[in-house]
């Protein structure tokens, strides 16, 4: 529970493409972990320079430079949150934003609760009286957003493992401890032995994890965006020319299918999960129906769909199975082949379909710019926490396990030096509690409850 | 109507304190106030069973020991008694780190009884009193007197219920039903609807004994004899190790089988458990032999100690097979096991159903929210065990005392204490079923050793004026010892000389490759500062071996020390958060429902406790400090 004074750190810029993103840590070891990470031009420790003062150098992650950067100084009280604060201007993308963040937690930060830097401001004084009930309906409501986001975001064979995880290590504890309550009935010979098999599994396991964590695996990143359109409308081209403007990375995510493929884009700083299509026309076709099939179905679950027509040719019944299918959908529509002559205009769609329209031509990659600028606008606008709490979950999943990973390090310590077995579950008990963080579940009365059901005890 | 309102009378004695049982919660808390100074008066329904041990004859066990320990530091009685009447003890978990080594200790069990009952007579400002309690009296909220079954009124300021297993208590094994207490004591039949008048919440609990048997019927050439430690180690710190080391008495080891499980199989239909009969909630950690062979039925067998109940008696405890069982299923179940082919039952196991409290009604101080001057401690309040017994009653009798005295009153918090954790959990936690203490239960063990008890607590109870000066300065000097001690050997070098690597090579571990420090030695987990004396010639001649034992526990755990103590730091920021007593949740606009509807109805008196209530989650906590400005 050190929790109330622990320096915490997070995105503090929507993840938007504003040039800059900015990582913002506050807390007693602001200075420390920043002194850790940053090379100025002058070899400066920023500890010791002044407050209120800025500085340019490099982020680096051991030996890898990650960014250039402005770093600014504000030493507590003299900051939003009072306490010793730092912020690191970077050269925002949320790939480079969030590997910043990352670097800082695995030097000392952890992630920043929802709205906890309000709230440190807010109990620091820094911030009015009359503030408090806004700060608290942003404490709340943020963390409304974090738990569901958490949990929405975790990929469900990963919650699986997690769960198997902390199922095994509570059951050990648990052993243990029993055994530790009622040492005349139950023996511990060996066991040490015994949980480092089980221990180092275990340790497999959650290297793994954070292994795939960095390709973007654990959480699903970004909005699911699915194409549509008849067949030869211009999908897959559209598709090509949106990954290639993407400025970070791409990533091939697995698991498509022959007839749909996706992929992870990073359009200007947000991430889209872009769902390529089969064409949607009626079809007897047997393999070609199930593609369709297919098509609908991602359609349904997607967060926005770009429609495309095909500007040279007349609406036909296609066009409008799939206008009926998206009315109730974020929906915009994509005019394209708009450099040939166009038989149709928007008065004709808007008669069917009122959602905004874009002309766009995928083979001369014009319109690109107002697409990204209309996707933004309407993610941002309005929700723009959304993609701010999916980076910062992602970054708390993965603090979480890698505290989980030291801890059972520190298991396996324990029975190399021959401690006795009391002390393994001081060890494999915080390993449970952090993960439990990752799928949302507090220790109650966890222990106590495995003890009674497992095993039987007492006199 | 109990008496008639002719035999009503006012006893013009004047009492500050009235303690209702006399069971181990009660005669601690008597014990505490009157060594205090208050005028005292302890009820019970019978003289004969003060101080009883109507269960197990032991006193102590996995963390229990611990609470034993407590008691003693801050002032109690029930480690110098046992003490004085055990008859075989053992120090548990021995080969195990030192925060779950646990005494426990075997029983005279009329002994301790007797030592007790002696205790209270000859305390100062102590009366007992064999009698009743029906009403307590409150008048405006606050406690005036009691009411006994005869009619009497006694006056006093605070009312400690310390009434175990009485009330309206019900023993049951097949389908025969006595509405008595334990060992067919009387039970306390009036109490619960005065308490439930007042607006308190009861529960119902259950818990059970297994059979006495004769020792003369029983074959030990068929179980395996267990027994005492060779060196005793006393539960007092005011005992001297010398006057302990008794010839001991000894436990028998046997066990159950296929056969009595059989037994028990084909008539659980009889049990009034599983038949419906019995409404109260049993706890897990003591299941009776029936609960045990349904649900772990891959095991094949069964531990059963078989254990005295005393020197003066024939009467043995059958440990492990606890039961309400038909008496003719007792017999044959019994004598299926090794060594019982022909037993003889003295008294019949049974289980017992009784009256208690939800705990959440009380402050920590253990007062209840709703009375002033009304507490409570022990089973009533929903806990199992002697010893978590005897340290609620300390705890109560110690608050009334404070109250009384207007003076502040005491919580041990859970980095503090095992009796902080027990207290905390009780009024904090919901409870299903009788708390019982465990290690596991105990987020900073490693700092809540059986072993430092003394430096954890007994200052407090100097402070609070149970501990006398002498017995603190004694302390005082033994903590400057290890200090110093300590501080020696980290600043004490050894070289590589012949005589340091020998020794070494005596102690089983390897040869120095250049200079150390003592401290760096002792770290080794094959060495202990004992073995180190031969190289360290500037050793101070008085170490005692508690000293020593402290000085080894210090260095070889300093790393897992320091991090349980950071984190006690942590938890204590957040206990010393308080919060007003008059606070409206629901002026706490962004609190959830749920979190509102909890903290309103347990009404946590820290942002730490608040912190611990299921339902209310970390993001309304955060709320609360920001709403409090804390």
């Amino acid at each position: 529970m050190g929790y109330q004074t622990e320096t915490i750190a997070a995105i503090s810029t929507a993840a938007s493409n504003s040039g800059i993103g900015i990582v913002r840590i506050s807390g007693e070891e602001a200075l420390s972990i920043i002194d850790k990470i940053y090379r100025g031009k002058c070899g400066k420790l920023i500890s010791t320079q002044k407050s209120h003062t800025v500085h340019y150098g490099f982020i680096e992650d051991g030996d890898e430079m990650i960014d250039e950067v402005l770093v600014v100084l504000m030493k507590g009280p003299q900051s939003y949150t009072g306490e010793d604060t730092v912020e690191i201007d970077c050269h925002g993308g949320i790939y480079v934003t969030k590997r910043i963040l990352d670097t800082v937690i695995k030097n000392g930060a952890r992630p920043a609760d929802p709205g906890e830097f309000s709230k440190r401001a807010f109990l620091n004084g820094r911030i009015d009286l009359s503030q408090a009930e806004a700060v608290m309906d942003i404490i709340q409501s943020k963390n409304d957003f974090a738990l569901q986001s958490s949990l929405n975001q975790l990929k469900g064979s990963v919650k699986k493992i997690i769960g198997e995880i902390r199922n095994k290590i509570i059951y050990h504890t648990a052993y243990i401890e029993t055994a530790l309550d009622d040492p005349e009935h139950i023996d511990m010979e060996g066991y040490g032995d015994k949980l480092r098999v089980v221990v180092n599994d275990i340790l497999k396991e959650i290297k793994k994890l954070l292994l795939t964590s960095n390709d973007g695996k654990i959480a699903k990143e970004g909005i699911k965006t699915v194409i549509l359109g008849k067949p030869n409308a211009g999908k897959s081209s559209l598709l090509n020319v949106l990954t290639g403007q993407e400025r970070a990375i791409v990533t091939d995510v697995a698991g498509t299918t022959r007839d749909i493929l996706e992929e992870s884009i990073q359009l200007e700083g947000i991430t889209l999960n872009v769902v390529d299509t089969a064409g949607i026309h009626n079809t007897q076709d047997i393999v070609e129906k199930i593609g369709v099939d297919r098509a609908k179905s991602s359609a349904e679950s997607a967060d926005l769909i770009l429609y495309v027509i095909d500007a040279s040719l007349p609406l036909n019944e296609n066009d409008f199975e799939i206008i009926n299918m998206i009315q109730e959908k974020r929906v915009i529509i994509l005019f394209n082949k708009s450099d040939l002559s166009t038989v149709i205009d928007e008065t004709e769609v808007k008669k069917w379909i009122k959602k905004p329209i874009v002309h766009v031509s995928a083979k001369q990659e014009t319109g690109m710019m107002e697409l990204t600028g209309l996707i933004k606008e309407m993610f941002y606008q309005g929700e723009i926490s959304f993609n701010d709490e999916i980076y910062i979950t992602n970054s708390r999943h993965l603090a979480a396990l890698n505290d989980a990973y030291k801890s059972l390090e520190k298991v396996i310590e324990s029975i190399d030096h021959l401690l006795s077995e009391d002390f393994y579950t001081i060890d494999l008990m915080d390993a449970y509690e952090a993960l439990g963080r990752i799928t949302g579940e507090s220790m109650g009365e966890d222990l106590v409850n495995e003890i009674f059901s497992k095993f039987c005890v007492g006199k | 109507m109990k008496f008639s309102a002719s035999s009503v009378w006012e006893n013009k004695d004047e009492y500050q304190v009235v303690v209702v049982g006399a069971g181990h919660a009660g005669c601690e808390a008597a014990l505490a106030c009157a060594r205090l100074g208050l005028k005292t008066l302890i009820f019970t329904v019978s003289i004969e069973s003060i101080a009883m041990m109507p269960c197990n004859p032991n006193i102590g066990g996995t963390s229990k020991g611990h609470l034993v320990r407590e008691i003693d530091a801050l002032g109690g009685e029930m480690g110098k008694v046992i003490d004085r009447a055990f008859i075989q003890s053992k120090m548990l978990n021995k080969s195990k780190g030192p925060a779950v080594h646990s005494l426990r200790a075997q029983a005279d069990k009329k002994k301790y009884s007797n030592l007790m009952r002696q205790t209270l007579e000859s305390q100062e400002n102590l009366e007992v009193r064999q009698g009743e309690v029906v009403h307590v009296i409150v008048e405006n909220g606050k406690i005036v007197g009691v009411q006994t079954y005869s009619g009497t009124i006694y006056h006093c300021d605070a009312v400690i219920l310390c009434t175990g297993t009485y009330l309206m208590a019900r023993c049951i094994y097949g389908d025969v039903s006595m509405n008595t207490g334990p060992n067919g004591l009387q039970a306390a039949n009036y109490l619960t609807d005065c308490l439930k008048e007042l607006g308190i919440v009861m529960y119902r609990f259950k818990t059970g004994t297994p059979a006495r048997i004769d020792k003369r019927s029983i074959d030990f050439s068929k179980m395996e004899e267990q027994f005492g430690d060779e060196k005793i180690i006393p539960f007092s710190f005011t005992t001297s190790p010398d006057d302990v080391q008794i010839d001991q008495e000894s436990c028998w080891l046997t066990y159950t089988n296929e056969k009595t499980h059989d037994v028990i199989r084909a008539n659980l239909d009889r049990s009034p458990l599983f038949s419906g009969t019995i409404e109260g909630t049993g706890p897990r950690y003591c299941p009776s032999i029936e609960d045990k062979v349904v649900k772990f039925a891959d095991k094949s067998r069964h531990q059963v100690f078989i254990e005295p109940e005393g020197l003066e008696t024939n009467e043995m405890y059958v440990g492990g097979m606890s039961s309400s069982l038909p008496e003719d299923v007792q017999y044959t179940m019994y004598r299926t096991v090794p060594g019982l082919e022909n037993v003889k039952i003295v008294r019949n196991a049974y289980a017992i159903e009784y009256d208690c409290i939800d705990a959440r009604q009380l402050y920590p101080t253990l007062e209840f929210r709703k009375i002033k001057g009304l507490f409570s401690a022990g089973q009533f309040n929903g806990s199992s065990g002697y010893e978590e017994a005897a340290a609620q009653g300390l705890l109560a009798g110690i608050n009334a005392a404070m109250e009384i005295a207007g003076r502040e009153q005491l919580i041990l918090d859970r980095s503090q204490a095992y009796i902080g954790v027990l207290i905390d959990d009780l009024v904090t936690k919901e409870n299903y079923e009788p708390y019982r203490m465990m290690t596991s239960r105990a987020e900073y063990r490693l700092l809540l050793r059986q072993d430092n008890a003394d430096q954890r607590l007994t200052k407090i109870g100097h402070d609070i004026g149970l501990i006398s000066d002498e017995r603190y300065e004694k302390l005082l000097r033994k903590e400057k010892k290890i200090k110093e001690e300590i501080n020696r050997l980290h600043h004490t070098n050894v070289g590589t000389s012949k005589e340091v690597q020998l020794l070494l090579d005596a102690c089983g571990s390897t040869r120095l490759l250049s200079g150390s420090t003592l401290a760096e030695l002792i770290k080794r987990p094959e060495i202990a500062y004992e073995q180190l004396e031969p190289i360290d010639s500037n050793r101070p001649l008085d170490i005692t071996s508690d000293v020593m034992e402290q000085i080894d526990i210090s260095i070889k755990y300093e790393g897992y020390i320091m991090r349980q103590m950071k984190q006690v730091e942590q938890f204590k920021k957040l206990e010393k958060r308080k919060i007003p007593e008059d606070i409206d949740y629901d002026k706490v606009k962004s609190l959830r429902i749920e979190a509102v509807q909890k903290l309103k109805k347990y009404r946590p008196v820290s942002i730490g406790q608040a912190s611990r209530i299921s339902g209310v989650s970390p993001a309304d906590i955060s709320v609360l400090m920001v709403y409090l400005h804390c």
